[in-house]
């Protein structure tokens, strides 16, 4: 790539960020009585890092499978570069799925197949690479990720909780996505993994120049890996600011939820 | 009254949802069977399929079919002999294998064994967001998962079915000639003049449908399991008791479109 194309593709992405890579308004999906999104609200920057927060079971992975469309919202209105998903053909959405790579919470690696083929999966099933090429292509990726080429032949069942989360995202940037949805990368690992995902994430988010948007129950991990925050609660947004100010906030929930303290507004419901 | 209106209620709710299962489970076939001839149909999982259900089901029906041919000899010939009627034992073996026993006991192993192994695959895949992330990496579920499960199964089982047929009758022959004191040539010939080519087509065509019962059913139960690994559970057992249950039901309709003109 010259300057010239470099400049050209910067000030591209400049004119980009005036419309949000993502864009929600009024979000609302409710299973059998139970409300879990109530009227989601939320911008995400092209090219920047989105982090949300909240307490588990506050619908944080619903939002990620309602923009991926693997969830039907009852309401509301989710735009992708400025445009309604539910008016597009479903070539269109596979179209913006192509460019879309996701980090499921628990992995989802498909186990009867080896890692070097789960992670070149979307490359094989898009005819980008050969089978013969894959297997290199997924050494270079797993070596991103910080793991051996020799991992690539092995089965996910083989694999420790760490490094299931490390081809998963490997998985999830192989492809070189725009956009990319990490749900809790780092829940259930050690802090040092949880640091070096985090690091990954960073690396791969601004190699690729990707739109990030990711869910953590972690602060540290929240102010590492994001420009922006926002934290859901009872299924709506309470709070979006930058992520470096999380912990200061003034926001009596989000430093509530930050400092991990059991009294404050937000009550866990022990009892009813 | 108001119980009686209760029951009327019951009823129509359990009617319409079962036309509305009966609905989404045609639906799902035909989007299974439509990524059979739409381009880029994944020839490698059907492969592994094939194998998993052609060559590894082999023992299993073939034990079946074998015994199932001897005890069938047995049986006619303590009923036969008292109508002094021991020389229709070849026939009726052949007839009874080829028409029916052949495919419908092929079927129900082949229901407990693949279908329920289908159901827990790809029951698992779902509550495991294994699916969904098929989705979010270019594959169509259907494509990638269902549809070359229909396609393997509905070649695999008539080719199962064949080697059931030869086996059964292979059974028949054995325990009539070495036991039963049949000549051996003799009991060839009973047997090869009676069978005609739509007995053993009509046996085909059998295996057939079952096949893509089973898959239907293993697939579409896996695919909309919910609920961890209880509900896995469940819709394997869903799977093998809907597939066992309509390849009876079926047998009797297609031996009625091929036999009662
Ligand atoms: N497919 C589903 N069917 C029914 N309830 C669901 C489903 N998915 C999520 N839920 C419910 O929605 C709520 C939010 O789930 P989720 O978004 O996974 O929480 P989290 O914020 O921890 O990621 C949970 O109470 C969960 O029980
Ligand atoms: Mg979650």
């Amino acid at each position: 790539m010259t300057p010239f194309d470099q400049e050209a593709e910067r000030s591209v992405k400049q004119q980009a960020g005036a419309v949000p890579k993502i864009r929600l308004r009024g979000l609302k999906k409710r299973f059998g009585g139970k409300v879990v999104l109530d009227g989601v609200d939320l911008d995400v920057r092209a090219g920047h890092s989105m982090v949300i927060l909240g307490g588990s079971g506050s619908g944080k992975s619903v939002t990620i499978k309602c923009i991926l469309g693997l969830i039907q919202p009852d309401e509301g209105l989710i735009e992708i570069d400025g445009k309604d998903v539910s008016s597009m053909s479903p070539e269109e959405r596979a179209a913006i799925l192509d460019r879309t790579g996701m980090l499921f919470q628990n992995g989802a690696l498909f186990d009867s197949l080896p890692v070097w083929e789960n992670v070149c999966f979307k490359l094989l099933a898009q005819r980008r690479i050969t089978r013969a090429a894959a297997r290199d292509k997924a050494a270079e990726v797993l070596a991103q990720v910080g793991l051996a080429a020799s991992v690539g032949d092995l089965s996910p069942s083989e694999l420790s909780g760490g490094m299931q989360k490390r081809v998963a995202l490997a998985r999830a940037v192989a492809a070189q996505p725009d956009i990319i949805f990490f749900d809790e990368p780092t829940t259930g690992l050690d802090p040092i993994m949880g640091a070096v995902i985090d690091g990954l994430i960073v690396d791969c988010v601004k190699k690729l120049g990707a739109t990030a948007f990711s869910i953590t129950h972690d602060m540290a991990s929240a102010r590492r890996i994001g420009d922006d925050a926002a934290m859901i609660h009872k299924g709506r947004i309470v709070w979006s600011g930058p992520a470096a100010s999380l912990g200061d906030t003034g926001n009596a929930m989000v430093d509530q939820f930050a400092r991990g303290e059991r009294e404050g507004p937000i009550q866990m419901e022990l009892r009813k | 009254m108001t119980r009686f209106l209760d029951f009327l209620a019951l009823i129509g709710r359990s009617l319409l949802s079962t036309c509305q299962s009966l609905g989404g489970v045609a639906l799902f076939a035909l989007a299974g069977l439509s990524h059979v001839v739409r381009p880029h149909f994944p020839f490698r999982q059907f492969g592994r399929h094939l194998v998993e259900i052609g060559y590894f089901s082999l023992p299993v029906v073939a034990l079946t079919a074998l015994f199932t041919g001897m005890v069938l000899a047995l049986q006619s010939f303590t009923g036969f002999s008292r109508f002094n009627a021991e020389s229709a034992i070849a026939s009726v073996v052949v007839l009874s294998v080829t028409r029916e026993l052949g495919p419908v006991l092929a079927g129900l192993m082949v229901a407990g064994r693949i279908g329920a192994a289908m159901a827990a695959e790809i029951g698992t895949m779902r509550v495991t967001d294994q699916i969904d992330a098929l989705t979010t990496l270019s594959t169509d579920p259907m494509k990638y998962l269902v549809a070359p499960r229909l396609l393997a199964a509905m070649v695999a089982m008539p080719f199962l079915v064949i080697v059931a047929d030869i086996l059964g009758v292979f059974g028949g022959f054995l325990v009539g000639t070495v036991k039963l004191g049949f000549v051996p040539q003799l009991y060839l010939v009973r047997t090869f003049d009676v069978l005609q080519t739509m007995d053993v087509v009509s046996g085909l065509v059998k295996a057939a449908v079952f096949g893509f019962l089973i898959a239907l059913m293993g697939t579409w139960c896996g695919y909309n399991s919910k609920g961890g690994a209880q509900g896995v559970g469940q819709a394997t057992t869903r799977a093998v008791v809907a597939s066992s249950i309509l390849i009876l039901a079926l047998d009797y309709v297609i031996t009625e479109a091929f036999f009662s003109r």
